[in-house]
């Protein structure tokens, strides 16, 4: 089990680069709702990626390069750091120790790992965030990346922030334990496999009945709202951050 | 080399992803398989402890592989079991045939055996002039429509009943069609009784072989097996050298692990556990039993600490089940003895990356697999494992064919890309011309895979870098 710290004075967070080059409003709503609790939020302008590309695409050298940088960017203290990502966060804790174990930097970068950790799940243990709803009535269902649900294990986090919005109306998706198709470089890689999945993966987001899906990896997003913005299906898509700032301003 | 197997292993699943068929046997058959194992397995905790005591029994076991399989090997013999080492498939497939022409034979009966798929067994038979008749309903079905198994635990789960119908109608002479599955039970029935009386050999896999009392003991569901191991005179078990085990105190938990996560079974109908021939005063069982154990490869896997626990596999199916690849294209699409996310680490060790290589990149990495596998072999880990031998230059890696997709190209992509990563002007520079140029990319490369089906990603105006510097974030 992951321990948290509690009431932590000061963070880091980690935007992800999908959120520096795509969603940067969703990385933003992720420091607001942290700042909200009273932390200082810093942001080290040298961060990145995280490096999963490279690591799951056959170059652990080109990985590590990035890793190191990123583990550099955040060594000014020991503060936790705070990824809006399970994916990106799964990376940074699970898999560089295993991408370092045989390496000089072990020690450093598994310190490194075990101050990661994913938005959702530190607002809720080590914030213990509580939120009023007010927004209209609405019906979402919630889409879970395979990486914040296999090794963050952070979904029932992400629900119950979002339980805690009265107007909202959380349906579950059949197979909520299915990957949408994104898998990164899957998605280009394997397109006619990964076209399969997110259509699947659409079609039972649309059986829920839900205005919106929303879910804490931008990936996923991109993914699964690329592929509706295609079909002209008015479900939209939202990071979790970004959702529940909207929500709690009204 | 590299294109025409990439476009085979696309095309192949393309098309079964166009076969609405197909997708809807496959869903509906695996997702049952899922519904029963977890039936099996419902109480999360518990199943993690059993999957944690299957995953070290066999890791132990291979951390001692050699003195176990001499120690089977002794005990054995001393039932009366005649061992055979098979360092290669083809060796393996002679010396089955030595057995037969040694008793005359012309007709083998056939349990279960993925090793015997490995070796290719009925396709040596056949050139041979043997006749080799697979017993297990599903292997009998798809042997009927001459097709490769597409499961490695149910081999024909990408039929429905309608479709083995008309197979049965189609193959069978003097066999109407029928979806009645009692009746088409009943025929092959029939037909099977038959081939186990006049068969000259009887044929089956191995599932654990215990060392220390020389049990081969053979899980199963239909009675087929026992059929094969009992009534030809002569009875031959196939086994990849990894399915030793110590003792017989540890096959109950590995039992529980194949049962409930192959099919959802406490228990299987049958469970064989075979010690020698027919002993004097005994009026059934065969005169002679041979075992065969097969290398192919799993000497050299065994000889690497992360590539062993490949080893560890007890093919149970259940990733398979759980594949959102293989649960979409089913198995014959990837052209493998071994399908979905085993096969994806298996495959290249036993055939090399160079040929089976393009199975590597078949998977999200969503970690489904790993979450079931009930001996808890890191799959996604060893995939990316076969995907760095894929790019590693030739004699820097371990795994045969390894660098097979070593290209100037995608070095280039990757070096340029970690300099844009790890060099702060660089990454705000490139963060630059995709707000600016972003919209105007050419659709090609990536870009046309990705828009195939979906929209172009809209880069941001302003990056999260820029946008918390405005927005008066401390920076460090």
């Amino acid at each position: 089990m992951t321990e948290f710290p509690q009431n932590p004075s000061t963070v880091y967070y980690f935007g992800t680069c999908l959120s520096d080059m795509i969603y940067p409003e969703a990385g933003m709503a992720g420091i607001r709702l942290l700042q909200r609790e009273g932390v200082e939020v810093i942001y080290p302008s040298r961060q990145s990626c995280c490096g999963q590309p490279a690591y799951n695409s056959g170059f652990p050298d080109e990985a590590r390069a990035v890793a190191l940088a990123q583990v550099d960017a955040f060594s000014g203290s020991n503060a936790p750091i705070v990824v809006p990502s399970g994916s990106c966060a799964g990376m940074m804790r699970i898999h560089y120790p295993l991408l370092f174990e045989h390496e000089p930097d072990y020690f450093r970068v598994k310190r490194f790992s075990e101050r990661i950790f994913e938005l959702t799940s530190f607002l809720r243990h080590s914030l213990n965030a509580t939120y009023t709803d007010k927004g209209p009535p609405v019906t979402l269902t919630w889409h879970s990346s395979c990486h914040a649900r296999r090794e963050m294990v952070c979904t029932e986090d992400s629900k119950a922030l979002l339980r805690q919005l009265a107007n909202v109306t959380l349906v579950e998706l059949e197979n909520e334990h299915e990957c949408c198709g994104f898998g990164g470089t899957f998605s280009v890689k394997r397109p006619e496999i990964s076209a399969a999945m997110v259509k699947d993966k659409v079609r039972d987001i649309q059986n829920t009945g839900a205005s919106a899906f929303i879910t804490g990896d931008c990936g996923c997003m991109m993914n699964i709202s690329g592929h509706m913005e295609s079909r002209k299906n008015p479900i939209s898509g939202h990071h979790i951050a970004e959702f529940i700032l909207e929500r709690i301003h009204g | 080399m590299d294109k025409p197997k990439k476009a085979t292993f696309a095309r192949a699943a393309a098309r079964a992803l166009a076969d609405t068929q197909l997708r809807d046997n496959l869903r509906f058959a695996t997702q049952s398989l899922r519904q029963k194992r977890l039936a099996v397995f419902d109480d999360p905790e518990a199943t993690e402890a059993l999957r944690e005591i299957g995953s070290r029994i066999k890791a132990r076991g291979l951390t001692r592989l050699p003195r176990l399989l001499e120690q089977l090997e002794a005990r054995c013999q001393k039932n009366g079991i005649m061992v055979h080492w098979a360092e290669t498939t083809e060796e393996a497939n002679r010396i089955v045939l030595s057995i037969m022409e040694a008793h005359g034979a012309r007709k083998v009966v056939k349990g279960k055996s993925m090793v015997s798929e490995e070796m290719h067994f009925n396709a040596f038979m056949k050139d041979h002039g043997k006749e080799a008749l697979e017993t297990d309903l599903g292997e009998f079905i798809i042997q009927l429509n001459n097709e490769p198994p597409s499961h490695i635990i149910v081999p024909a789960i990408h039929k429905n009943r309608k479709q083995i119908g008309k197979i049965f109608a189609d193959k069978i002479p003097g066999t109407d069609y029928t979806e009645d599955t009692d009746i088409l039970l009943a025929t092959a029935r029939r037909i099977l009784r038959e081939h186990y009386r006049t068969a000259d050999i009887g044929l089956s896999g191995v599932n654990f072989a215990v060392a220390e009392t020389g049990t081969l003991c053979l899980v199963e569901n239909e009675g087929n097996g026992r059929m094969c191991t009992t009534v030809p005179p002569v009875h031959v078990a196939l086994m990849g050298l990894e399915k030793v085990v110590e003792t017989l105190d540890e096959v109950p938990p590995l039992y529980r692990l194949l049962c409930g996560s192959a099919t959802g079974q406490r228990i299987t109908t049958y469970f064989n556990m075979i010690k020698g021939p027919r002993q004097k005063g005994e009026k059934d069982g065969p005169k002679e039993v041979h075992l065969v154990i097969l290398d192919n490869g799993r000497s050299r896997m065994l000889a690497d600490p992360q590539l062993r626990q490949v080893l560890q596999c007890i093919r149970c199916g259940t990733c398979l089940n759980h594949c959102p690849v293989y649960t979409r294209i089913g198995g014959h699409a990837y052209n493998s003895t071994y399908p979905g996310p085993i096969g994806e680490i298996l495959m290249p060790q036993l055939e090399g990356l160079d040929t089976k290589g393009e199975l590597v990149f078949a998977s999200s990495l969503c970690n489904a697999c790993s979450e079931v596998c009930p001996v808890k072999i890191p799959i996604p880990e060893l995939i990316r494992r076969m995907r760095n031998e894929s790019y590693l230059k030739r004699g820097k890696g371990v795994i045969p064919g390894h660098g097979f997709k070593r290209n100037a190209v995608e070095r280039v992509v990757w070096k340029g890309w970690r300099y844009s990563q790890t060099i702060p002007m660089l990454n705000w520079a490139m963060l630059k011309t995709l707000a600016i140029a972003g919209r105007i990319l050419p659709n090609v490369g990536p870009l046309k895979a990705w828009t195939r089906v979906r929209t172009k990603p809209v880069f941001a105006k302003e990056s999260l870098k820029q946008l918390t510097r405005q927005e008066g974030i401390r920076h460090e």
